[in-house]
């Protein structure tokens, strides 16, 4: 067994793990803390998969920044515990209909992509190269997605609004 | 060794993992996670499949994600910190006013 493959089972392991501790979790500040971990994860995927821009802004913006928003808005509530702690297995039968439902469909990915034969991934190191490079994912943006690049900016600014008019107090 | 499939797999499975947590949980700010765990597995998706092309595309389309979830956070997360100052409630059960 090489790096490689080792690499991905640890972090995909973790990734899994801490996943399922969010959705496991009653206490909102500990789901996101176990959300960090499954992003740092993600983040060493990303490294393995040649890909070290994604892994950083991973880190940066979704580690750093939407985590910390998340962070501040549960301190700011205070609210540490769910109301009702029932148990989700026994919970009301939507709960239990939600429940079966992403269990068919992680099943139906998983059977889905086994019919499928191995495809096993390049090994060129020019292609290799080619992809991890920064400066040909900046001229992909800011050449062909050039259009989409502005959409976002233009996005931005609208949630940047949004959210103040949202959460401002007394209209 | 480790193919593009493998990592479909895992995607899948923390796609999976994150429609569980908003059908399962009771608590606003666990259901934004949960949206957040599925976004990454979308990224994931994208930046294996570029991998095994050799392009940049799946980078450039997770760099749009991550913006779009920042922008889906903010927004999102006001959304909350306004419901709970009406209701003083995390819970999803109590906003049940445009259910018919």
């Amino acid at each position: 067994m090489d790096l490689n493959s080792i690499g991905f089972f640890v972090f995909g392991a973790v990734a899994v793990l801490a996943s399922l501790g969010v959705i496991g979790q009653r206490n909102p500040m500990h789901s996101v803390m176990l959300l960090i971990v499954s992003f740092g994860a993600l983040a060493g995927l990303y490294i393995l998969l040649d890909a070290p821009f994604s892994a950083v802004t991973q880190i940066i913006i979704y580690a750093g920044a939407i985590m910390v928003l998340f962070l501040f808005v549960v301190m700011l509530l205070n609210a540490h515990t769910e109301a009702d702690s029932v148990p989700a297995i026994l919970g009301p039968r939507g709960m239990q209909i939600g429940a079966l439902l992403s269990i068919l469909l992680a099943g139906e990915i998983v059977w889905g992509l086994s019919r499928l034969g191995l495809t096993w991934f390049g090994n060129d190191p020019a292609t290799i190269a080619n992809i991890s490079s920064v400066s040909r994912i900046g001229l992909a943006i800011f050449t062909t997605h050039a259009f989409a690049f502005e959409v976002t900016s233009i996005l931005i600014l609208v949630s940047m609004v949004g959210a103040v008019v949202i959460a401002r107090r007394g209209h | 060794m480790i193919s593009l499939n493998h990592y479909l797999v895992l995607s899948g499975v923390l796609f999976a993992i994150g429609t569980a947590g908003v059908f399962l949980r009771r608590n606003l700010i666990t259901i934004l996670l949960s949206i957040e765990i599925m976004l990454n597995a979308v990224n994931l998706t994208f930046v294996a499949v570029g991998r095994y092309l050799g392009t940049v595309d799946g980078q450039v389309i997770t760099f749009f994600v991550m913006t779009v979830a920042a922008a889906e956070a903010a927004v999102g997360l006001a959304l909350v910190i306004a419901l709970f100052r009406h209701r003083e409630t995390l819970s999803p059960d109590a906003f049940t006013l445009l259910k018919w």
